[in-house]
């Protein structure tokens, strides 16, 4: 075994959950262009699959969430990152509802992403990975919902990028889903929100440890800058009123600031230890592709420039969240796709929930926003006909 | 723990929701605009099997209507009803609520323009005992229709059922059926306006486009 086969193979975890394979005999067109094949979804599953096959939620994560809704993550050894709504009683009710959660293509944890081998060279993708968007996550997701023989889904639902990939199945798949719930999202990505993914991944590209991209066969990662992009993320995923009330202007491990460089503040170490616990679970060239798939993300563009012709005679159920401190997704996003299915006279609902916990508040403990996702979950499964 | 929301009691709806309620088509296309609590539209969805949605100003109300599995955004009657397509629905409902709207000539043509029928209900501000109250105690009446005082009250664009007649042949709205409903919740086909306008304490109206 060559070093670098070997480094290779240390850095694939074994982590639990399924994994599925496509496009070995025909390969997936990619909107960039590429035939792309084969690959591999990673998944994880919660609850039964009914007879009927009409109980299955895919919940769709976000930049860097992954499949892991619940239970302790395999990696970080923390829970799941929707553990406050996945589980037996919570409103994805895993005694009613079968619950899927697929890695995306181009990330890592499992998923084909830049990281893994090319079959073609022999080595990681790197750059080579062709550019992916949210419309071709969503087509690989479709094909693993197709495998497995659900014919269609009774919801779809994700927060930010998972709310990109629920609205995009709603308008590519109509048919295949009875119901979506978009949350803390956007029809398209704002100039604003571009913007911070762009200084991102300048930190990343600016970081000696990228190599170009070729990192991982030169033995090198650019934890550095990405730890830098996290923590520039992170800001956008609070709000001010969160952070001041989490740190103020405290002080850390000391009492007088110490004219230096090192953290004094709290709030400096917190975004410290975000980034560096970051790196530890997230590959750089990946951060890459998804911001850019994001970035990409405009539904009105596909359709047109009108927003509704993307929903145009849609049978689907709709029901979008959105948090009044949210400023990287506000509430203003979420209106402009209820205007848009309103002006098709979708089935729809809208729900702004009072928060001062910024975009993150859809993966906190926030009870008004499970009760009413829950009673929208409930009232739905009670059209759909599931016990 | 429940998992579907109980239809509540037949009995327990609002009077004047009642009447609402009968004049609407089983499984007809339905929007309530101003649903409130969405006491009206639950009833709709489970008695009537309607294809229902409501908008609603209140964040609250919004919530426990979504929260009990009703298909409700937020939003405003004066501003979000031209989003919609013309003919989208079969009735639109805007019980208690033309008189705090902005402009409730727009969005009388609203209603007309994205339902084939409008139902409208409004409290009669012409009614004796507003009347007898202006007249002998010469301050805003208070009633249990209008409970707010003058500086709390959300409406803006009190009418008269008589008002509301004039307006409506002004305007080139079809009046369908009308009738009064009274103190008590009884409700009499409007035949003389001059006795409705007296008698009636709401009334309420099914609408056309002429």
């Amino acid at each position: 075994m060559t070093p670098l086969q070997k480094r290779l193979e240390d850095q694939q975890r074994p982590l639990p959950g399924h994994r599925e394979v496509f496009g070995q005999d025909r390969p997936m067109p990619l909107d960039c262009g590429v035939e792309f094949g084969p690959f591999t979804i990673a998944y994880q599953t919660y609850g039964r699959l009914n007879a009927a096959r009409s109980n299955a939620i895919l919940a769709c994560h976000a930049l860097t969430g992954d499949q892991f809704l619940t239970g302790e993550h395999p990696v970080t050894g923390k829970p799941g990152w929707w553990d406050q709504m996945v589980g037996p009683g919570k409103p994805l009710d895993t005694d009613r509802f079968f619950i899927l959660c697929a890695n995306v293509l181009g990330g890592c944890m499992g998923t084909t992403g830049p990281r893994d081998i090319n079959p073609a060279t022999g080595r990681p993708f790197g750059l080579s990975f062709p550019v992916i968007t949210v419309a071709d996550m969503v087509r690989a997701q479709k094909l693993l919902i197709d495998r497995l023989g659900i014919d269609q889904l009774f919801c779809v639902t994700g927060g930010s990028m998972g709310g990109m990939q629920a609205l995009q199945w709603a308008a590519m798949y109509p048919k295949s889903v009875f119901a979506a719930v978009p949350i803390a999202s956007a029809a398209r990505h704002s100039a604003q929100n571009i913007a911070f993914h762009e200084v991102g991944r300048q930190a990343i590209v600016a970081d000696p440890d990228w190599c170009g991209g070729d990192y991982l066969l030169r033995g090198h990662n650019p934890a550095r800058g990405l730890a830098v992009a996290r923590m520039a993320a992170h800001i956008t995923y609070l709000s001010e009123q969160a952070l001041h009330r989490k740190f103020g202007r405290t002080l850390q491990d000391r009492n007088r600031v110490a004219y230096g460089f090192d953290a004094d503040f709290q709030v400096e170490s917190y975004l410290r230890h975000q980034g560096s616990s970051f790196v530890d679970r997230f590959d750089a060239n990946s951060y890459l592709y998804i911001t850019r798939a994001m970035d990409y993300f405009d539904l009105a563009a596909e359709h047109g420039g009108v927003l509704a012709n993307a929903f145009r005679g849609t049978p689907v159920r709709f029901c979008l969240f959105s948090f009044t401190s949210d400023w990287l997704f506000p509430t203003s996003e979420s209106r402009a796709v209820v205007q848009a299915l309103n002006a098709v006279a979708a089935n729809v609902s809208f729900v702004e929930i009072e928060s001062d916990k910024g975009h993150d508040a859809f993966l906190l403990d926030e009870p008004e926003f499970a009760a009413t996702l829950r009673g929208f979950l409930n009232g739905s499964a009670e059209h759909r006909g599931i016990d | 723990m429940p998992r579907d929301p109980t239809p509540r009691d037949k009995r327990a709806i609002r009077v004047d929701l009642q009447h609402i309620a009968d004049m609407v088509d089983a499984g007809s296309r339905v929007l309530d605009v101003g649903c409130g609590d969405g006491d009206l539209l639950d009833y709709l969805v489970h008695f009537k099997q309607v294809d229902g949605r409501g908008i609603e100003l209140s964040q609250a109300g919004v919530n426990a209507c979504v929260g009990v599995g009703l298909s409700v955004i937020q939003g405003d009657a004066d501003t979000d009803l031209a989003a919609y397509p013309a003919g989208a629905f079969d009735y639109a409902i805007l019980s208690q609520t033309l008189q705090a709207t902005r402009d409730p000539k727009g969005v009388l043509s609203q209603l007309v323009r994205i339902a084939r029928r409008a139902i409208v209900s409004f409290p009669n501000f012409g009614h004796w005992k507003l009347r007898w109250h202006l007249l002998t105690q010469g301050t805003m009446p208070v009633t249990p229709t209008l409970p707010a005082p003058w500086y709390a009250t959300p409406n803006i664009h009190l009418c008269t059922i008589r008002d509301f007649i004039d307006f409506c042949a002004v305007e080139r709205i079809a009046i369908e059926r009308a009738i009064a409903i009274d103190r008590l919740g009884q409700s009499s086909v409007i035949r003389s306006y001059r006795h409705a306008n007296l008698f009636g304490e709401q009334g309420l109206f099914q609408l056309s486009r002429q």
